[in-house]
Formats: C-alpha cells, structure tokens, sequence
C-alpha cells in the first residue's frame, strides 16, 4: 500500500526513510508537536517549498533542463488566487478559479517558451527563462493598477481558513481554529501534490524523460519525440509551481513582487535541489527542510552562541546573528564538496 | 535478389565543413545481411546516423520500403520500424536492465516470448533485469543495446560494430545472437570491423571509402578473393 502510494519509488535507504518518515510526522502535526505562530508558519512554508523544489526537480533532475522561471510560475499561482480574491471577493471559488487561472497561465507561458527555445541547446532555454522571468517580475512591478505593483496586495482568504473561526475550544493546548484548518490545506495539498510529482517521475513518461536527460539522441532514434517530451514536462512543472504558489498565497494572505517574484527564491530553489539531490524527488524534501530551517534558526542560533562566547576573542565576532548568510554559504560550500550527488544520493550509494 | 527494403540514392551528408558522404548508392535486401566494410573515417558511421535522421543528407534520397525518409524526423523512423544500434551502445545509465527494454518497445507491452528468447542469447540480462545500467560490465551494455533493438521485430535493423572492444567470448555472443537475428529473416545493414565476424554473418557486401561506397557485392565473391579484399579494405587508399 505504501509502496504503491510512493509508486514504487522506495526511499532505498533506511536511514533516507527514517529521516522522512521523521519529517512527515513533524509536518503532520507541526501545529501540536511545535506550537507557536512562527514555528508553525516554517512548517507550513516547508511543505510549500518541498512542492515547488519538487517540481523544480522534475525539469532539473529528470529531464536535464535548466530554467530560471520557477519563481515566475509560482508568482502566477500566487497572484492568481489574490487577483481573484480582490475582484471575486473571499470564497474558496475564488481560491479555486484563482489557482486553476494561474496554473492554466503558468503552462501556456511554459509551453510558448519551450516551443520557442527546447527546439535549440538547452543554454537558450535558461538564457529565455531568465529574461522572460526578468521580464514579467517588472511588468508585475509596474503594473500596479491591477497587482498593487511593489506594495503587492492583501486579500481576505475564506474566513474558514483565518484565525478568526472558532471550530472548537482546544486540543492539547492548541486552539481549534481556521488557521489550523489553513495549515492542513497546506499540508494535505502540498502532500498531494508531492505524491503526485512522485507518480509522474515514476510513470512510463518519467522514464522517457529519464532517457532524454541522459542520451535524448538515443531516446529520439528510440522513436520518442524529445522536444514534445520536454515541453511537456515544463508545462507540468510550471503548473504544479503555479499551484504552489497558490497555497503560499492562501497562507500568507498577501502577495508581492518581492514575496512571491524575487530571484533569491529561485536560488533558494536551486540550493534546495542541488543539496538534497537532484533526480530524487525525496531531495527536494530534505533541502526543502534544511535550508528553511537554517534560514529562520540559524540567526538566532548564532546569536546563541554569540552570546555564549562573549569574552572569547573572535568567536562572538563569527558567531554574530549578522554573520548568518555567510555560515549559510560555507553550509551549502560544504555540502556540495561532501555530497556532490545531494544528500539522498549519498545516503543512498551509502546503504 | 529480393527486394530492397532500404536504398540510398546518391547521398551527399556533411558535418559542419566537412563533406562526410559524397555520393552514397546502396541498397540492402529484404530479410539479408548486408555488411557495411571499409577503414576508419570512411563514412560508415554516418551512413547509418543519416539513415536514422541524426545527419540531414544534403542531397539524395533514402528509400525505407520505397518512402523516401530523408526527411522524415528521427522518432517517426524508429517507429517506422528501424531498430538503431549506436557505436556508443547509448543505453540509459541511471535506469534499470528492464526500463530499457520497456522503453524500447514502443508499440506496446514487451512480449514474453520474445523476452525469453533475448534472456536465451543473452543470459546475463535476465540476470541482471532489475539492475541499473549503469552498473553492467561493457560487453553486457553492449548485450543490452543490441537487445534494445531485438525486443521488437524491426523492419530494418542498423547495427554500428556491435563487437567493438568486446572479449572473444562476448564476441562469439554476440555472433550468435545476430546469426539468430538472421534465422528470423531480419533485414539487417551491420557495419562491422572483425572481418571473420562479418565472412560469418553477411549475405551482401558493401564497401565505403571516402565517402562513397566503391565495391558492392555477394560476401562469398569478397571472402574468396584475398586479392580483392586486399585492395578494398587493405590497401584502399591506393586502390582509390
């Protein structure tokens, strides 16, 4: 049951599974096991994030195509649903056309672009993505009578979903309320979805990806037509984003430029992927967990341990909260020279 | 004879500035083995590459069962029913002995008796079916890449010196699995550098240099004539 609820693609490392196995738990019950606005709300971002490095892995890891646009589709999921909130006002049919409407754009953009540039070397395909990328974050900017352009837009989500509905008193000491149902949207979406990527990695069309990434000559005289392949993948993988950043949206019930378009969200994309491993699917899960981790504790666990070694010399001066990004650096510098294959692949040539 | 089931009609194919093929007739029975001989860098690679629509020719028609596929996309040949065996084996590494096989079957489900007979010339597949590729020894990647193209039945098969760097042993493998291909009555155009290999296999002979073929013929004409074999392949540059 499990196995097939994996599609057959087992962890392959009992140490891999314990530690998903762990994170599975620990998202499922984030809001019990850690309760608190701030540890919730990594747990919540998490699940989002593992959807959208999943799905980046899908074009990275499996078909070998290098795009810079993720963070594109996931703004159209997520400006989707906020548009359509502000105009259809709060309702789950907004969030329904909003994330339906940003999916749908999100793929006709990834189509038009891989039509455009897949036929020619894959260089041209990152190059396009960054510039159409580039482009529309802009366009987002500028276009402030209908995206709020740099101040973004707040919107009100289905009032089930917001602190402010009451479905009971408490349960082990945490109140049953619509952010708790928010949190489980998230969670249970972005469990589907994940499951979903899974099933598509493993299906017959996964394995022709597969064949394309590593030879896509062969996999053409095979009598596979590699450009349709591969665009239809970054279609797959636009959406999917798109439907990521929908669940980002509806949980932190505001979107912007900086939010949802920044490109340090596309190098957090590529640094979670490449650390986790790419061509795991499960990597995108633990990068997904650790560089989040790392981004909202490691601040202040430096500022711990500043404050531990005052009166050392220089140590409190490494150690300072302010230091963070370059331990964050030396972190991800260290695990690419130790796990050059991401951590799943090394745990996993390691059973 | 019987029927050609491909011919090439002077085909010119170049390769950035260089002029690979200058002119290329031949023709390859149905349900024979024809060789395709000549030195290094005469062309043959590239006959076949421009078959299979990896080279555009230039110039020149190629005729699959009188359809002219010159121009006809690379995926739309194999699924006209060409099998392709690259020089470089080209199997998918990362993917198990059994995903390449389902992946080749591109017309369906494999079917189990033709599954057997494959796991019957070549055992170490049935081995070794749920490994990854990658971890095969070289004589069984290139056991896996000619089982590729044998898993259906082909109208035509290409095969690029499928003995190339191989141990004795794998090679007589390897001979037995193409004299079974054979058996079948495939339509087989295999380009091949072991001269015993090739006397054993082959029905028809075509021999290339510089870009043209210059000799073609019956296999038993070229085996019994040590002279001739002598000019074509031994001494070509100056028979040219």
């Amino acid at each position: 049951m499990l196995v097939k609820l994996l599609s057959g693609d087992s962890p392959r490392s009992p140490l891999l599974a314990l530690i998903l196995l762990a994170i599975l738990i620990a998202l499922a019950f984030a809001p019990f096991l850690f309760p608190g606005i701030r540890s919730v709300d990594t747990a919540a971002r998490i699940c989002i994030f593992i959807v959208l490095v999943a799905s980046y892995d899908l074009l990275l890891g499996y078909t070998g195509i290098v795009s810079f646009a993720h963070t594109m589709f996931f703004g159209m999921g997520a400006y989707g649903v906020a548009l359509a909130s502000v105009h259809m006002g709060r309702g789950f049919d907004a969030l329904a056309v909003g994330t339906l409407a940003g999916a749908a754009l999100a793929a006709v953009f990834a189509f038009l672009i891989a039509l455009f540039s897949l036929r020619v070397r894959a260089i041209f395909f990152a190059m396009i993505t960054l510039a159409v990328a580039s482009a529309v974050a802009v366009l987002v900017s500028q276009l402030s009578q209908i995206t709020g352009g740099e101040d973004g837009l707040t919107f009100l989500i289905p009032r089930e979903l917001t602190p402010a509905f009451r479905f009971g008193d408490e349960l082990f000491g945490v109140r049953l309320n619509g952010k708790l149902l928010n949190y489980y949207l998230v969670f249970l979406a972005s469990l589907a979805l994940f499951l979903l990527l899974l099933r598509i990695v493993n299906s017959p069309f996964g394995r022709v990806l597969q064949a394309i990434r590593e030879n896509d000559f062969r996999a053409e005289s095979i009598g596979y037509r590699v450009v349709a392949y591969r665009t239809t993948a970054t279609c797959i993988s636009a959406a999917v984003a798109a439907f990521a950043g929908a669940l980002y949206a509806v949980w932190i019930r505001y979107v912007g430029p900086d939010a949802v378009l920044s490109f340090d969200i596309m190098l957090d994309i590529l640094l979670m992927v490449v650390i986790g491993g790419m061509g795991t699917m499960y990597g995108a899960v633990i990068g997904a967990v650790l560089l989040l981790i790392a981004q909202n504790y490691l601040q202040e666990l430096m500022g711990l341990g500043a404050g531990a070694f005052e009166g050392v010399p220089i140590l409190p001066e490494l150690l300072s909260a302010d230091r963070w990004l370059l331990w964050l650096g030396i972190l991800f510098v260290l695990s690419v020279y130790f796990f050059p294959t991401g951590i799943v692949g090394r745990l996993r040539q390691g059973r | 004879m019987p029927e050609p089931i491909l011919s090439l009609e002077g085909v010119f194919t170049d390769i950035a500035q260089y002029h690979v093929l200058q002119g290329v007739d031949l023709t390859v029975p149905a349900g024979e083995v024809t060789m395709l001989l000549g030195r290094n860098g005469v062309g043959k690679t590239t006959t076949l590459k421009t078959v299979m629509g990896h080279w555009r020719a230039r110039e020149g028609r190629i005729l699959l069962d009188g359809t002219d596929i010159a121009r006809t996309p690379t995926p739309d040949i194999a699924r006209m029913g060409v099998g392709y065996v690259p020089e470089d084996m080209g199997i998918f590494a990362n993917l198990s002995v059994e995903e390449n096989m389902v992946l080749a079957a591109v017309t369906g489900p494999i079917d189990p008796a033709r599954r057997d007979w494959i796991f019957s010339v070549f055992p170490p597949l049935k081995t070794f079916w749920s490994s990854a590729a990658g971890n095969l020894s070289g004589g069984q990647k290139q056991m896996l890449s000619i089982a590729r193209a044998m898993i259906e039945e082909r109208r035509l098969y290409l095969i690029d010196e499928p003995t190339k760097g191989l141990a004795p042993a794998i090679i007589s493998t390897m001979a037995r699995a193409l004299r079974e291909l054979k058996a079948q009555g495939a339509s087989i155009l295999l380009v091949e550098q072991n001269f015993s290999v090739a006397k054993a296999l082959g029905d028809g002979v075509q021999v290339m240099d510089d870009g043209r073929v210059i000799w073609s013929g019956r296999m038993a004409e070229l085996a019994g004539d040590a002279a001739l074999q002598e000019r074509l392949m031994g001494l070509s540059l100056e028979g040219a």
